[in-house]
């Protein structure tokens, strides 16, 4: 037996979080992603993903990188720098989920930039692409003057996901001393944040299901981490993370999207705030000639019909109409079979039938509308 | 450390040998190999009466992580497949070396068993993996 396509390398010295030794306590498979020592899973990936459909499951994110951008000119900055359009964040605890553009259109980083209130943003953008995302937007802002760019090293972040998150969150905050919760903890919106003193709290996440995403100081983060495992939220890996987004339609950056393909192209256009026309932001004039000429090919969600599983790198065959490739497969532990999103030439239409290479057979494939899976329940 | 039944034989590539009373030899992953692999989702089978080189690839174990070549262990005929695993692939995980046996052959010569490696330097080969 010889691990193939997909394996992921073994651990080394990476980076750690401040919840490491929790996860090495609780018996986790340590991996190398991007340059940090995580866990995969803690035992079985599959308990993991249906603990978050079915209750509460908690990750370990404290590897995302927050940066902090502040200053009289931080809303126009953003404004710029941003594909959606900061301007819909009026009221403080407001989230946004957005791409960061190259001059091309292309994808430097997808992430969510939370409104604090009076002149202040918070950024969150992925752990691989974070030392880019900070130079990019170093250079960027220096045209503005009166801005602070700021990356926070000291926090720690955990996502409690699944139907269950929110309510075994606050039992769990409740429990711990000295560490108060937001004052409207229960009444936080559908991508919206709450802080007290020392919890940021926001109603986001990468799985399709509600819950929260928690950040504080790095040294509080195994106190919370152990108060959520005592009120049976169960620690889940990146491999159940990635299951999660999938079957929830997420794109994962660096896989499904990357500084080559344009939002249109990955199933985003609507992140793009096009209003008003007027608002000049990085790689608008290059999506405003694929939005009026069209695109050449688009991201879409393909259902495995023949026994298999679908991964990334896959030729994906669709007739005439072209070919294209897997760009994020796996096997969906809610619906049990494969699922993947692809990309193909954008005449493919949603129930079309492909084919797909995997090893040395081609297997039938149908194309569907993402997501697959929301809020427990499948959308096929 | 991850159990290693030690009536059965070995190969570097994981795969564990038990000889039936029929001379017929049963084929899986061990104990070890699972745990790397994780939760299996798919087995690929070879087709039952395929004649097989020693080492040649000729069954797949895919889990939630990978897919991975599983390698005959010797050359012979396959006789059988392990049909349970179809629609249980987790038994791969739950039972390794009993229920989640992949396929069982007929050896083409039987000297090549003496090749394979017993428990003991089966033990090293994971030492040395982990």
């Amino acid at each position: 037996m010889r691990p193939g396509h997909g394996a992921v390398a073994a651990s080394g010295m990476g980076r750690r979080t401040p919840l490491y030794q929790a996860h090495v306590e609780a018996g986790a498979k340590i991996v190398d992603f991007g340059g940090w020592d995580m866990p995969l899973h803690y035992g079985s990936q599959l308990e993991e993903h249906r603990a978050v459909r079915s209750a509460a499951g908690m990750f370990d994110v404290s590897h995302m990188r927050h940066i902090d951008v502040t200053g009289e000119e931080a809303r126009n900055f953003l404004s710029y720098l941003l594909a959606n359009n900061v301007a819909k964040l009026e009221k403080a605890g407001r989230a946004l989920y957005t791409c960061m553009l190259n001059e091309n259109g292309g994808v430097i980083d997808d992430l969510i930039v939370y409104y604090l209130g009076g002149d202040s943003f918070r950024l969150v953008v992925n752990a691989a692409t974070a030392d880019t995302d900070l130079d990019w937007i170093r250079r960027n802002a220096g045209d503005f003057g009166k801005i602070r760019i700021t990356a926070r090293t000291d926090l720690a972040m955990i996502a409690v996901q699944g139907p269950l998150a929110r309510q075994r969150a606050a039992r769990a905050i409740a429990n711990i001393n000295d560490m108060p919760a937001p004052p409207d903890l229960m009444d936080i919106g559908v991508f919206s944040a709450a802080q007290s003193e020392s919890l940021f709290v926001a109603r986001t996440g990468y799985t399709g299901e509600d819950g929260f995403e928690i950040a504080m100081a790095a040294e509080n983060g195994p106190v919370v981490w152990k108060a959520l495992i005592d009120a049976d939220v169960m620690p889940c890996g990146l491999g159940a993370r990635d299951t999660l987004r999938l079957e929830a339609g997420m794109n994962l950056y660096g896989s499904d999207m990357n500084e080559s393909t344009t939002p249109l192209e990955s199933g985003l256009s609507w992140t793009i705030g096009w209003n008003p026309p007027e608002r000049d932001f990085i790689g608008r004039a290059a999506l405003e000639v694929q939005r009026d000429h069209g695109v050449p090919r688009k991201l879409v969600g393909l259902v495995l019909l023949d026994r298999g599983v679908l991964r990334s790198h896959q030729q994906v065959s669709c007739g005439e109409r072209g070919a294209g490739e897997v760009t994020s497969g796996s096997f969906s532990p809610t619906l049990s079979k494969s699922i993947a999103l692809a990309r193909v030439p954008a005449g493919v239409e949603t129930g079309d039938e492909c084919t797909v290479g995997v090893r040395e057979k081609n297997l039938a494939a149908r194309v569907v509308d993402f997501p697959f899976v929301r809020n427990g329940t499948s959308c096929l | 450390m991850s159990e290693i039944p030690s009536e059965l034989r070995y190969t570097k590539s994981h795969e564990w040998i038990r000889t039936m009373d029929d001379g017929y030899l049963e084929v899986g992953i061990t104990q070890h190999a699972q745990e790397q692999l994780g939760d299996m989702v798919f087995v690929e089978l070879p087709e039952v009466g395929s004649t097989l080189g020693g080492g040649e690839d000729c069954a797949v174990v895919e889990s939630v992580k990978a897919a991975s070549d599983v390698y005959a262990p010797v050359a012979g005929e396959i006789v059988e497949v392990n049909d349970l695993l179809r629609d249980a692939p987790e038994t791969v995980n739950n039972d390794p070396y009993g229920d989640g046996w992949l396929f069982r052959m007929r050896p083409i010569d039987e000297g090549e068993l003496d090749e394979l490696l017993d428990a003991e330097g089966y033990t090293g080969v994971v030492a040395a993996d982990s």
